[in-house]
């Protein structure tokens, strides 16, 4: 089979399936009926169409997007919410930290609250400071909240049924700038665990950590590197939070050297977690300082060279990976 | 006035009882608070116990309610049991929440309490899902979204009423207008009369009604046509409840920005005992029958304190569970 699918229509998929299996899956957000065009992104199309009522389009009102999601929720249905941009979460915020993350913990598990909020981000597109930001580490930094990014579109499918299964809220970031890459498609009614990373590619020198984005970089520079001898081990997270530990360990155990990379900007980032976890365990196993690669520590600009200038590259994952392998004195 | 006419002498004895069990756990919470046995965060409900009472009285076991930090009287009007909510006063982990959610936030699915919110206004974008749960499933429940005058204020207020009305949600908004938004009055906060006549940006879809909260008959009233409406599918109200705070935005508050004479006006006004007078004038009950419902209230709460005493505290074990459901 050499079917192949775009991620939009990998959502698409996954939302379609998850309302044939289930009548309590709703949807909701703003311009996702047909009759707005099935969202700005088309992501929901076709599905109002097909499920009536159960997808509603909503006023501008992130708060109250989030609030009858979760409200539904405490009620018995599984309803998926669209965030048109993440920049737009910053408005439902309370909803999202202070109940949706928190109601299980302070009902004493009486209640759940398994909603799964998708959304829709990246920078590259010249969008500019408030339509582009990757905010998944505040989420990281709640308990209570999974947060989760696809990297290919047969993931895709498989971790937004997964999301809208799981038991507990789950925030799922679509990339805008990859949305037409193209991946094979996954079997019918796919799904992926939550909560496990996916060693990609093994590797013995370096272990490679990312998602979303970057790991498009990777799969191009990993092959490029193993032509010159250097054996890179790349770990998709999947889901950034909970952070699959065990897995970051068992492989940075073994090459002693770890680069991490995300599109969000660099400072008190999904990175730092990761390098902070790797040398508390590893401390004494590491053969080169944990490096990481982020944007910069600014809005995001709009001018495409600034825009350009502020997003990570390829090219400085290709120079940390070669930067951990430098030779240095011994310790 | 239509349908609202009749006030029969059972609701006002189902008032009264709802009213006399919420003074009764609020008066005893304080007393232990006073004498240090207990130390919650409290935001007492003295003064608004016959709004909730009404509320109570007016809905069924099976609907929805979602109230904010002041929510004592809603909680034990909407039929939580005793036990349970002195307990997680007590922070055992026999409480309702297990002692882990505390005097703002306890939650008992059970009888309708899906959720206590500490934030202001934050009851009303949640009780719109459960009331559009209730739409899509057809099972006729209502949801009540209580909050202060003060939340009238907050951008959730705006976003739930629109979405409400445009959506014909089963979904009730009791705003228990006590005159202060924590420390500052109604009138330095809100730029409208009342806060009922904001219904009116609504649409037809949203009926506003304000009344005098601690009066049974206009309350009781006021909320069984709310009801009433929602279930038929008719749309949401906004009902707001004049009442007033006794003690303070949060127990040790003394208040000193409410007027001496304000409060002194509203103790005469004894709304409390005008009930109980207006109960016995009915004949529904007789003074012997309301001396013995004082009692067995007293005597369950007393069994409510003796059974928190004598829980443990939560396990060490229990910080981290509850975080993450089985998936």
């Amino acid at each position: 089979m050499s079917e192949t699918m775009t991620f939009t229509q990998a959502y698409n998929r996954a939302l379609d399936e998850a309302m044939a299996a289930d009548s309590s899956v709703l949807l909701l957000g703003e311009d996702i009926g047909d009759k707005e065009g099935g969202g700005t992104f088309k992501v929901t199309a076709g599905l109002s169409t097909k499920y009536g009522e159960r997808v509603r389009t909503t006023p501008i009102s992130e708060q109250a997007i989030i609030g009858a999601a979760i409200g539904a929720s405490l009620a018995g249905m599984k309803p998926v919410a669209e965030i048109m941009l993440m920049n737009f979460i910053t408005v439902a915020m309370d909803m999202i930290v202070n109940h949706a993350a928190k109601l299980r913990f302070m009902s004493g598990g009486q209640t759940s609250v398994p909603i799964t909020i998708r959304t829709r981000t990246g920078a590259g597109i010249g969008a500019g400071g408030q339509h582009s930001d990757m905010l998944e580490a505040w989420f990281c930094h709640t308990a209570g909240i999974k947060v989760v990014v696809p990297s290919t579109p047969a993931d895709a499918v498989g971790l937004l049924r997964a999301c809208i299964e799981d038991p507990d809220p789950c925030l799922f970031i679509e990339d805008a700038l990859t949305r037409t890459v193209k991946g094979p498609a996954p079997v019918a009614n796919h799904r992926l665990p939550l909560g496990k990373a996916h060693v990609e590619r093994e590797g013995s020198d370096v272990t490679f950590i990312s998602y979303g984005r970057p790991m498009q970089d990777i799969r191009k520079i990993a092959p490029r590197l193993a032509e010159e001898g250097i054996s890179v081990e790349v770990i998709d997270l999947r889901t950034v939070s909970p952070l699959d530990t065990d897995t970051i360990l068992a492989s940075v155990a073994k090459t002693g050297r770890a680069v991490i990379a995300h599109e969000a900007v660099r400072s008190f980032g999904v990175g730092a977690e990761v390098a902070a976890r790797i040398q508390e365990h590893l401390y004494a196993e590491l053969k080169a300082p944990v490096l990481r690669v982020a944007s910069k520590d600014v809005a995001v600009p709009f001018s495409r060279v600034l825009e350009q200038e502020f997003l990570y590259k390829g090219s400085d994952i290709e120079a940390a990976i070669r930067q951990t392998l430098e030779p240095r004195a011994p310790r | 006035m239509t349908a609202s006419d009749s006030f029969p002498a059972s609701a006002l004895l189902d008032v009264y009882r709802n009213t006399l069990k919420i003074k009764t756990v609020d008066e005893g919470l304080r007393r232990l608070i006073m004498s240090g046995a207990i130390h919650p965060v409290f935001h007492p409900p003295t003064g608004q116990e016959i709004v909730a009472a009404s509320m109570g009285a007016v809905l069924e076991p099976s609907d929805y309610l979602c109230t904010i930090y002041r929510g004592l009287h809603d909680q034990v009007a909407k039929g939580m049991p005793m036990k349970l909510i002195v307990a997680e006063y007590f922070m055992k982990t026999t409480g309702a929440c297990k002692g882990k959610g505390g005097a703002m936030h306890l939650t008992h699915p059970a009888s309708g309490v899906m959720v206590t919110t500490g934030v202001v206004g934050s009851s009303m974008p949640i009780a719109n899902g459960l009331a559009w749960a209730s739409q899509i499933k057809g099972d006729g429940r209502v949801s009540v979204a209580c909050f202060g005058d003060g939340a009238s204020n907050i951008g959730a207020f705006h976003e739930s009423l629109n979405l409400a009305a445009v959506w014909k949600l089963p979904t009730i908004f009791l705003c228990q207008n006590n005159r202060y938004a924590e420390c500052t009055t109604y009138e330095d906060a809100t730029s409208s009369k009342t806060v009922a006549e904001r219904a009116a940006a609504y649409g037809p879809n949203m009926v506003g009604v304000t009344v005098d909260g601690n009066d049974a008959r206009e309350m009781w009233t006021a909320m069984r046509d709310a009801v009433a409406r929602a279930r038929a599918g008719d749309g949401p109200t906004l009902l707001e409840a004049n009442t007033f705070r006794f003690s303070g935005h949060y127990f040790g508050d003394q208040d000193p920005y409410i007027p001496k004479e304000e409060k002194e006006a509203e103790k005469a006004k004894d709304s409390i005992g005008r009930l109980r007078q207006q109960v016995l004038d009915s004949g529904v009950a007789t003074e012997a029958d309301l001396d013995a419902l004082k009692a067995q209230f007293e005597a369950e709460f007393e069994e409510a304190v003796e059974f928190a005493r004598a829980s443990p505290d939560p396990g060490l074990d229990e910080i981290y569970k509850d975080i993450y459901g089985a998936a």
